[in-house]
């Protein structure tokens, strides 16, 4: 009952996001400084994250495919897939919940304690639509280009690890990530990208712009933003996959 | 002037305001009083609806608010000045930009003619050099000037102030009171002023109201309150050690 009863104020949430809304030259401004920050908040992070992940999981699948007769550029073939498919769009996205969507929450959560929020409303401005919308539409826009970024790091992480420490040549590493190239993948994880970068920001801001109490319940909204956002996002991964891949 | 009929609000099974009504003058401070945790906050929170009263009615100037469509709710929301308890300044903005933002948001106006006003009630509040200051820089009596400057900015009709004067010293706490009442009497406005400061209220205290847990119990002028009558009020002004030795001295002549 409390679940739905949240699911449902979360759906008047987004519904207000459109009511009364501001000019479309207040919000440009709006949208380009979230982005701005999103992308300050996050790159270094993503890059620091997906560099090392590839470069993981080079060695991992390496160590994994030991037989003589799978030829090498199988293992960057194989991290290509798990990049495209899962580590950039899905495993970066519980890092984003992790720094942008926790951000996103205490700040929210900052301005409605401090009231803030009250004093938009109180001028008669729809405080959901000033700073809620802006966070969304910027995160629509920012995650997708982190995740295309992250993509071209792991890939390079990969690449950097298993030449250096001797696992293929760059020529097989290459032949690899070419070798039977769905380009619905690319597709495909775009999709997710833009899915998941609105329901981090929607969800976190929806759990911020809802803190009552003090500067304790900031924080308890911060975690329960990034953990419901990570719960969102994986079942729509499931969902995705499950719409988008399976043989029709 | 606003008129508040039977305004009553309950938080899960707790109620915690039970049936207040009223009448708040224009061109005079209007006090709302009583001790922490009774109420006054979400009174005046219901009034301006940021939240909404589960009975009653307000009206401002013989405008049915609680009934109103949403363009006189936007229209009213308009012409209403607020003062939050911890001045609510936007973080992110300096203070010419925090007192500038409701003219940017809401008023048609050249840029030179918003900052002039900007530039006007700054030194109204007494903060000239101040301008490009953070939030977090400013002292917590600062805060409220911003916080006054921002309310009064685009000529409010009505005008919130939630204790101006917590938290703050004795003197800057009179000069914000004074600074309330001139702005009060200068523009007209109907000024409500919400306040547990016996200073405050022996100040500029002409028109007060009484509520002690979620009840009205009393209301009139300042010169009535030491002999109300009201066992409550008078556990809540005699509270003060200043106002129990004046007391006590009237009582010896
Ligand atoms: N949003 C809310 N939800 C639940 N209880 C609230 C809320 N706002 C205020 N209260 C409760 O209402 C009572 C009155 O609070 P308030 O009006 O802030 O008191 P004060 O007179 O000090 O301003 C307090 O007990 C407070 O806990
Ligand atoms: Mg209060």
């Amino acid at each position: 009952m409390g679940f739905l009863k949240e699911i449902g104020k979360y759906f008047i949430f987004l519904g207000n996001l459109f009511v009364n809304r501001e000019s479309f030259k207040t919000h440009y401004k709006l949208v380009v400084d979230e982005c701005l920050l999103i992308g300050i908040d996050s790159i270094l992070l993503f890059v620091l994250v997906s560099t090392f992940i590839g470069a993981v999981s080079t060695v991992q699948t390496a160590f994994n495919l030991v037989a003589p007769y799978i030829p090498k550029y199988v293992i960057s073939q194989v991290v290509r897939e798990m990049t495209v498919l899962e580590l950039a769009p899905t495993v970066m996205a519980i890092v984003y919940a992790g720094k942008v969507g926790s951000s996103m929450s205490g700040n929210l959560g900052t301005m409605r304690i401090t009231e803030q929020i009250d004093a938009l409303e109180v001028m008669g401005i729809n405080s959901i639509n000033y700073l809620v919308l802006p966070k969304i539409v910027a995160s629509i826009m920012m995650y997708p280009l982190l995740v295309i970024v992250s993509g071209v790091c792991a890939l390079t992480g990969g690449y950097l690890v298993g030449v250096i420490t001797g696992i293929l040549a760059p020529t097989e590493y290459i032949y690899g990530i070419r070798y039977l190239f769905n380009d619905f993948t690319i597709t495909f994880a775009l999709i997710k990208a833009l899915t998941f970068g609105f329901l981090v920001a929607s969800i976190s801001s929806y759990k911020g712009y809802y803190t009552t109490g003090g500067a304790l319940e900031v924080g308890i909204s911060s975690t329960k933003a990034v953990t419901t956002s990570v719960i969102a996002v994986l079942l729509a991964d499931y969902v995705l996959a499950q719409l988008l891949l399976s043989p029709a | 002037m606003i008129e508040i009929k039977d305004i009553s609000k309950s938080f899960a099974d707790k109620q915690i305001l039970k049936g207040i009504s009223g009448v708040f003058e224009k061109g005079k401070p209007n006090l709302i009083i009583g001790a922490s945790g009774t109420g006054k906050s979400v009174l005046l929170k219901c009034i301006v609806e940021l939240i909404k009263p589960d009975a009653g009615f307000v009206f401002f100037d013989n405008r049915n608010f609680t009934e109103g469509n949403k363009s006189l709710k936007i229209e009213v929301r308009r012409e209403i000045g607020m003062l939050f308890q911890g001045g609510a300044l936007f973080d992110s903005k300096n203070v010419e930009e925090n007192v500038r933002f409701p003219l940017d948001m809401l008023a048609v106006m050249p840029r030179d003619e918003k900052q002039d006003r900007v530039n006007l009630v700054l030194n109204r509040v007494g903060l000239q050099n101040a301008n490009k200051k953070m939030p977090s820089e400013l002292s917590g009596g600062m805060r409220k000037r911003v916080g006054i400057a921002r309310a009064i900015v685009n000529n409010p009709k009505y005008l919130f102030c939630d204790e101006p004067n917590s938290g703050l010293d004795p003197q800057t706490s009179i000069l914000i009171d004074e600074l309330i009442q001139s702005i009060t009497s200068d523009y007209d406005t109907t000024t409500i002023v919400v306040t547990h400061d016996m200073n405050s209220v022996m100040g500029i205290g002409d028109n007060i109201m009484f509520i002690y847990q979620g009840e009205k119990l009393w209301e009139g002028g300042k010169s009535d309150i030491t002999h109300s009558g009201v066992k409550e009020l008078d556990d809540f002004v005699f509270a003060n050690k200043v106002m129990i030795a004046m007391r006590d001295k009237n009582a010896g002549h």
